[in-house]
């Protein structure tokens, strides 16, 4: 592993990287069964450097923005680290956002260069959207077919010069990548994160979790998302390792991958955990009941055995069966992006299989706890990553109180709104919004939230204000979307809801059809953005001298009506 | 080779959706939302994809099904594609 210390920004890392691993596999492509592509350092090299040269020839330099919105690919990877070469900020977009959220993003991003794939642009072309995003005046698309009509963007693979470009260095404190954390519809959350910020978080993950040449990590979780970034980007790289990326996502092909590949790390979801647990779970059922006692036996003995410290030889002997699927040679799978409940963990660790799960927010770099596994405790977040101080705000009886965290690898602002920034931190503290306390062990243990907002079992942050645009002009006197554990606290991390407030015109009543408008703009909504339930409420709803909602007085009023009564599923 | 009409394809998908997750032929209809109406995740989703694939003899890209959630818009991915 490269010595990060000696570094000041991401791109000066990777760049030696390239050239101290140049023999090394770094990446693998494949699409179902076939692979497309396996690249060296050094190949990975030659195909960067002309791209930043092409880049730096259009005038991008020092502190200019430039966006990725691709899926899991190696030319994500190539592009990331060409815009750091020449000195640019990169602005990683979600795919999976519509075409109208892309350019609101980009547009409040201020990116000049967007780097995407030719089916996304299909749409984003399309989008009368794009007139606003002014600011955007380059477009690389991958993979258009040959006679695809490319609305005014330029092939990604003939935008390239082969003379050399010029390296543009940048110092630690320089803002290296702008990160949404949410933000489509209502208010953008850009994170600011700095080159420190990477640089010392890398640190601190490896410490835990190495990497080194010859590890494989498979890369699922977007690589937009902070997690992904880091471990399926720039710390395997500065590790001299290899990164897989699987064109689809598919179960089955995923399964497939591991053996495959004989993968070292896998990131996850919560969700896709589960699923993974489900299957397993079946499986072990339909075993006949002698094999069953057996099966029951040796999964009993590694527990026993792996009780203080996991012990991944001996499991992969005693469960050879399980660790074949997984390719015999997974050190970890993370956990991330979502809380994880944990029986979950458990069920996975019991087989010799640690899941290394953790707590974060964009806003504070990649992690903020993780489970170092010595011992495993799967009723916690894990402790604070080196570096990382936390702090229990206003605890009440039982030591839950909000959490502050407070290290290098916490974000500089958000773009473009000093005033929100300021609403997030106390003196150098970031409120993170999240409920907690530490045990006597220093593990950190999650128990609910304070903040109006609810994370999905995929990872998805939702902002109850960023869907309000669905019920637009809904035929009643006003309405506010909420998450119910907010109006209702409850010192849980699972099952979170959103409802919708509804304030009714004067003898207007809750009618069916009024019902079946907003199942219908709900329809209209992604699946995990629905809101679960409708709550009436009689009386005005309580408003600033500009007219906003105020929400936090309204959730009060709320509260004072019976929750179970009150929400009217839909 | 016979071509089917984009009706055609729609009841196809929807008849392997209520075999693949055990509802009543019938109960389903192509403007159906498919994760609400069989209480479906993303994952059970793409289980869904793999078995029209194997059905109608096409490969569909992960990003083509992006953001889809109806039958009919389904059906006329694959159409585009047979």
């Amino acid at each position: 592993m490269l010595d990060l210390s000696k570094y000041q920004s991401i791109g000066a890392a990777l760049k030696d990287a390239l050239t101290a691993f140049s023999r090394e596999t770094c990446l693998i492509e494949a699409d179902r069964d076939r692979e497309k592509e396996r690249l060296t350092y050094k190949d990975f090299q030659n195909r960067a450097h002309p791209l930043a040269r092409a880049l730096q020839d259009t005038g991008f330099s020092a502190g200019y923005r430039a966006s990725i919105i691709m899926t899991n690919q190696s030319k994500w990877l190539i592009s990331a680290y060409s815009i750091f070469f020449a000195g640019g900020v990169l602005v990683p977009l979600d795919y999976k956002l519509a075409a109208s959220e892309h350019w609101q993003l980009l547009k409040h991003s201020g990116a000049r260069v967007l780097i995407t794939e030719y089916p996304i642009w299909r749409q984003l072309a399309a989008a009368p959207e794009r007139a606003s995003a002014e600011n955007v005046k380059l477009v690389l698309v991958t993979e258009a077919p040959a006679n695809a009509d490319l609305a005014g963007a330029q092939r990604w693979e003939e935008f390239r010069n082969s003379n050399e470009p010029t390296f543009a260095p940048r110092e630690r404190k320089d803002i290296a990548c702008i990160v949404y954390s949410s933000g489509t519809g209502g208010r953008p959350k850009g994170c600011m994160m700095t080159h420190e910020n990477y640089l010392e978080q890398c640190v601190a993950l490896t410490s835990l979790y190495p990497f080194w040449p010859g590890v494989r990590y498979l890369s699922i979780l977007p690589t937009n998302h902070a997690i992904d970034f880091m471990v399926g980007f720039f710390g395997p790289f500065i590790c001299g390792a290899c990164v897989i990326h699987l064109r689809t996502l598919r179960p089955e092909f995923v399964r497939e991958a591991f053996p495959k590949y004989k993968i070292t790390y896998v990131s996850l979801v919560p969700l896709v955990l589960k699923n993974l647990q489900k299957g397993l779970q079946a499986r072990f059922d339909e075993l006949p009941s002698g094999k069953r006692k057996i099966f029951d036996f040796l999964v009993a003995a590694n527990k026993a055995l792996t009780k203080s410290k996991p012990r991944p030889g001996l499991s992969r002997k005693l469960l050879s069966q399980i660790h074949a699927n997984f390719g015999g040679e997974l050190r970890a799978i993370i956990v991330g992006g979502a809380f994880t409940e944990p029986q979950t963990l458990q069920f996975f660790y019991d087989l010799g299989i640690p899941v290394a799960n953790g707590y974060g927010l964009t806003e504070a770099g990649t992690a903020i706890t993780v489970n170092d596994l010595n011992p495993f405790r799967a009723d916690t977040v894990g402790k604070p990553l080196p570096g990382m101080e936390i702090k229990i705000v206003a605890p009440a009886e039982d030591g839950v109180g909000e959490v502050y965290v407070r290290g290098k690898t916490i974000m500089a602002g958000y773009l473009n709104d000093p005033e929100l920034t300021t609403e997030t931190f106390s003196d150098s503290w970031l409120k993170t919004g999240d409920l907690g306390r530490i045990d006597p062990t220093g593990h950190l243990i999650l128990s609910g939230r304070k903040k109006n907002m609810i994370v999905t079992e995929e990872g998805k942050n939702i902002y109850p204000e960023d869907i309000e645009n669905a019920f637009e002009s809904l035929p009643v006197k006003e309405f506010c979307v909420f998450a119910a554990n907010y109006v209702w606290p409850k010192r849980s991390m699972v099952g979170e809801q959103l409802i919708l407030a509804l304030h009714l015109e004067n003898n207007q009543e809750y009618t069916d059809s009024l019902r079946n408008d907003i199942i219908a703009r709900n329809n209209r909504l992604l699946n995990y953005k629905r809101v679960h339930g409708v709550v009436l409420l009689g009386e005005d709803f309580p408003r600033t001298a500009s007219l906003k909602i105020k929400r936090n007085i309204l959730a009060e009023r709320l509260a004072q009506l019976d929750r179970t009564s009150a929400i009217l599923s839909l | 080779m016979h071509m089917r009409t984009l009706d055609q394809t729609t009841q196809e998908v929807v008849d392997l959706a209520s075999k693949h997750f055990n509802v009543p032929a019938g109960s389903l209809a192509p403007s159906d939302d498919f994760f609400k109406k069989l209480g479906i995740d993303s994952l059970q989703a793409l289980e869904l994809l793999s078995r029209l694939e194997n059905h109608f003899g096409i490969e569909l890209p992960d990003y083509e099904v992006q953001g889809v959630s109806d039958f009919r818009t389904l059906a006329e991915r694959i159409q585009s594609r047979l």
